[in-house]
């Protein structure tokens, strides 16, 4: 897991939950092309921040990882999607849900919240494999700290520090509703990761009497390992 | 009524939304869609999207019936959207 910044001579503001597709073009003309959530807020004027997960046999992934140096050019197209984003104007409350590298995309949600000073009341529920695999670990916790609305739970799922007390499980149904009780019935709802938790998820939460209309979810597909 | 199939390789339209952007014009994912078969009515990023094939499938998630094909052919880009009872795309 890599975090880029790409600087953009024509940049536009996005909106937080967009992304940006990724052209890669070899001499003989053959190109790929990959989609990349933007971590970044869009007070960050001129660059976006991608973060990237190496994927095994990925044709962009390892480009960037193995090949890349600062200072090469990327042809990229974007910002693209205006349905899983989230700005301060829709309000809250907010229950963010993040499996593994799905986080990327609401971390662009929190750092527009942080930049703007809103005080929407929000949850975030990360799942992770293990306490190395947090991305933005000591900035959602700095942010936490900051005690203005935003409270960040982690469920590790396979490995846990010693004296962990908190959730050691998979996203389930009696997590979803402990985690969500402060925020009320119908909070607005985020979900993204590996499609089987993004389902997980949103239909548990949909169980929990959430209504459907306030959860938007984005697949990321397979789970990278 | 019969439910969508989904496996670990299914996606929200939202991951076609450059390649729909590229074909219409504008952000396709915040367009509101009917599905020709059971009339479920949804934003196109709330579709199913499919993409490990020759081409993009999008389905609807209520019936899995198939919405929109988009395949990419020697002769240029070929759409297929009988599946599809409407797009209202705002202006």
């Amino acid at each position: 897991m890599r975090s880029y910044t790409l600087g953009l001579p024509s940049w536009t503001p996005h909106r937080p939950g967009q992304h940006y597709d990724l052209r890669l073009t070899a001499a003989d003309g053959y190109s790929v092309q990959r989609s990349y959530s933007i971590a970044s807020g869009p007070e960050k004027e001129g660059a976006i921040e991608v973060t990237v997960e190496r994927v095994v046999d990925g044709e962009v992934s390892p480009f960037l990882h193995d090949v890349a140096v600062v200072g090469d050019r990327i042809e990229v197209r974007g910002p693209i999607g205006g349905y899983f984003v989230w700005e301060t104007t829709l309000g809250g409350p907010l229950l963010l849900v993040a499996g593994g590298s799905g986080i990327v995309p609401l971390m662009a949600m929190i750092r527009h919240r942080a930049a703007t000073a809103s005080r929407v009341p929000t949850r975030l529920l990360y799942s992770s494999r293990a306490p190395d695999d947090i991305i933005y670990a000591n900035e959602l916790r700095d942010l936490a700290a900051r005690a203005d609305g935003l409270e960040v739970i982690h469920t590790l799922t396979r490995s846990q520090p010693a004296g962990w007390t908190g959730y050691a499980r998979r996203i389930d149904d009696a997590m979803l509703a402990d985690v969500r009780r402060a925020l009320g019935d119908a909070p607005l709802v985020y979900i993204c990761g590996p499609t089987p938790l993004v389902e997980g998820a949103a239909n548990g939460l949909v169980r929990i009497g959430v209504p459907a209309q306030r959860i938007r979810t984005e697949r990321f597909g397979p789970s990278g390992k | 009524m019969k439910e969508p199939t989904t496996d670990d390789r299914t996606l929200d339209a939202n991951a076609v939304a450059g390649m729909l952007e590229e074909l219409f014009g504008v952000d396709m994912t915040v367009a509101d869609s009917k599905c020709a078969a059971c009339g479920r009515e949804g934003e196109v990023g709330t579709l199913l999207a499919y993409t490990m094939a020759p081409g993009v499938v999008l389905r609807c998630p209520a019936c899995s019936t198939v919405m929109l094909r988009m395949v990419e052919t020697p002769r240029g880009m070929l759409v297929e959207a009988r599946g599809l009872a409407y797009v209202r795309i705002a202006r």
